[in-house]
């Protein structure tokens, strides 16, 4: 289907965004001395190798064992180091979340919290590790910034930019091979919205995986005559409210779209800014109350109502409420 | 070390125990049952075995660091840090209220200077502290790491996470002890949750371990930490089982776990204070 479309924008190659964390945090412990890596037993799966092979003495495997990762990487801090821990998404969250709490949130430590396998599109090991509820976790602790980059490139640039910025963050990213269409020079801008699309008639706000599902709904749209703005919040936390304003306000109606649960997501961020500023119909993107389970990531994205048909879909509701 | 100045230590710690009930007292909310029973520890360690700088500095680098796990023993930290000069102990009388940087449990809240991590909800500071102590290896820093944790808190799952860890890389420049006062809130730590052999478990995972066996007796206290510290830098973390009792110093507190988080009222107050010598001033 895609191929017929006139997407505005293409892509050449497919990558996961993990690689683009793995690739990132090489380039970060080369230009910074003070980055160090920890990783719970996966290092494959969150492509540390690489900085593993380089840096083995800014390296600490950690063994299964999250909730002493946190702790480490919190301490860590204290000796002047900027530590990335990298576990699935799951296990970064839900599973050491008063640890996140105390040691680094409270405390206020300058930790990245990197998140691999997130969402749907982990695929077939099924919902014990597709974590949902992540992004709620995350934007609910004071001093987190919560992160979500949309392909391999701008995965890469967040975790740049993550280096520079002091404080605690979340990073969250995938499994799946994907569409890269961002460039790789880009510059990114924790909290800075990227306006992808003009448009005039509803706004796309989506993050992650589904900013490419809204590139392609955008398309899907402008072919029956409906002009679609897309905007990728890459950052949930602080959330860039300035441009969702500035879109609603021209286009007078929106759509979410993410790959986590509509309770607690960007969704729900927007809702708020709408309804403190200018109410005007939301609809959501994301999955309802529910758990995932095995499939693969397309099969998947399809059976929750994930992909650029349901944005399209979800678009025209907002558009017939205003 | 000399006797005139191990009396001296023995009255700072006389002085820190009226603190600690003044601050609980104050605001009818604390845990005053540990505190009393970790003085001699928290005064040997800030006012004579410690290398550190109350010239507070977030890194920490070139002197030794403390964290404390059980956070519930925060008016003790509190006093000493004051009466090291960290802060004005006029600012103890701020402990547990509004507005204050005295926070029931340590927060890096507002800057308060010597707390460098928040802590409280249990079994994360030993996880803190061996980071803090692999980056001094880092940094080529020599000085020591030390944390302290409480008994009952050997039931948490992350300190075995952390026991494991930190044999594993050889972090043999951090000093962590255990108040070994066989109590905690619902009684004594046999009954609620019976810790068996905590030596035998530390040394099965790969570490020094040493005990001191009167942990409320200042000579003991300090012959233990410079044995302690001797130990260091040998390729283990060493731990000491520092056996005390809660309430130490107050006839009706000691020895119960009756006033783990408990304030006494006027009367026992007046009391208490009368058993304890006043050696620097009531803040």
């Amino acid at each position: 289907m895609e191929k017929t479309l006139d997407l505005k924008f293409t892509y050449t190659e497919k990558k996961d965004t993990r690689s683009g964390f793995g690739d990132g945090l090489l380039e970060a412990g080369r230009r910074n001395p003070n980055v160090v890596g920890l990783c719970a037993d996966l290092i494959g799966s969150l492509k540390m190798g690489a900085f593993q092979k380089e840096f083995p003495e800014r390296f600490f495997q950690v063994g299964i064992a999250e909730a002493n990762m946190i702790g480490l990487a919190a301490g860590m801090t204290i000796g002047g180091k900027i530590p990335f821990t990298g576990t699935f998404a799951n296990f970064s969250t839900g599973r050491v979340y008063d640890q996140i709490r105390q040691s680094v949130a409270y405390s206020d430590k300058n930790v990245k919290i990197c998140a691999s396998h997130a969402g749907l599109t982990l695929g077939e090991d099924g919902a014990t590790h597709q974590i949902l509820e992540d992004v709620g976790m995350m934007k609910m602790l004071p001093h987190m910034t919560v992160i979500v980059p949309c392909d391999y490139n701008q995965t890469k640039a967040a975790t740049l930019a993550l280096v520079e910025h002091v404080g605690p963050a979340y990073l969250r990213f995938g499994r799946p091979s994907w569409p890269v269409f961002t460039p790789a020079d880009q510059k990114f801008e924790i909290g800075k919205a990227v306006k992808m699309i003009e448009g005039k008639d509803v706004s796309i706000f989506a993050t992650g995986h589904l900013v490419w599902e809204a590139i392609v709904a955008e398309a899907m749209l402008r072919e029956e005559g409906i002009s679609a703005e897309v905007i990728n919040i890459h950052t949930i936390k602080p959330l860039d409210e300035e441009a969702i304003l500035n879109s609603v306000q021209k286009t007078g109606c929106a759509v979410s779209a993410e790959e986590h649960q509509i309770n607690g997501g960007l969704g729900d961020s927007i809702a708020q800014v709408l309804a403190r500023n200018y109410p005007a119909p939301l609809e959501y993107i994301g999955v309802n109350d529910s758990f995932g389970e095995s499939g693969t990531p397309a099969q998947l994205l399809e059976k929750y109502g994930l992909n650029a048909e349901n944005i399209v879909k979800a678009a025209k509701k907002a558009i017939g409420r205003k | 070390m000399e006797k005139q100045s191990i009396d001296q230590l023995k009255k700072i710690c006389s002085q820190v125990r009226r603190d600690c009930l003044r601050m609980v007292h104050a605001v009818q909310s604390g845990h005053p049952g540990a505190a009393l029973g970790l003085t001699e520890y928290f005064v040997a360690l800030f006012f004579k075995e410690m290398e550190h700088n109350n010239h507070f500095n977030m890194d920490g680098k070139g002197e030794d660091l403390f964290f404390l796990s059980n956070g519930h023993v925060s008016a003790l930290w509190y006093s000493v840090l004051a009466r090291t000069g960290y802060f004005s102990t006029d600012e103890l009388g701020t402990f547990r209220k509004i507005n204050s940087r005295l926070q029931g449990h340590p927060a890096t809240h507002e800057g308060l200077p010597g707390i460098r991590i928040a802590s409280g909800s249990l079994g994360q500071g030993l996880s803190v502290a061996i980071g803090a102590a692999q980056v001094k290896k880092l940094n080529n820093d020599d000085k020591l790491v030390y944390v302290m944790m409480g008994d009952g808190e050997q039931q948490e799952g992350q300190i075995w996470e952390a026991a494991m860890y930190a044999a594993h890389y050889k972090v043999d420049n951090l000093i962590a002890a255990v108040d070994y006062n066989g109590q905690q809130i619902d009684g004594p730590t046999e009954k609620v949750m019976d810790l068996k052999n905590l030596r035998a478990k530390y040394e099965a995972f790969g570490w020094e371990v040493i005990e001191i066996q009167k942990g409320n007796d200042m000579e003991a206290v300090l012959e233990g930490l410079e044995k302690a510290k001797k130990l260091t830098g040998k390729g283990k973390p060493v731990l000491i089982l520092l056996y005390t009792e809660m309430g130490f110093g107050v006839d009706f507190m000691v020895g119960t776990h009756k006033w783990h988080g408990v304030a006494p009222n006027d009367e026992q107050l007046a009391n208490a204070l009368g058993q304890l010598e006043e050696t620097l001033g009531d803040y």
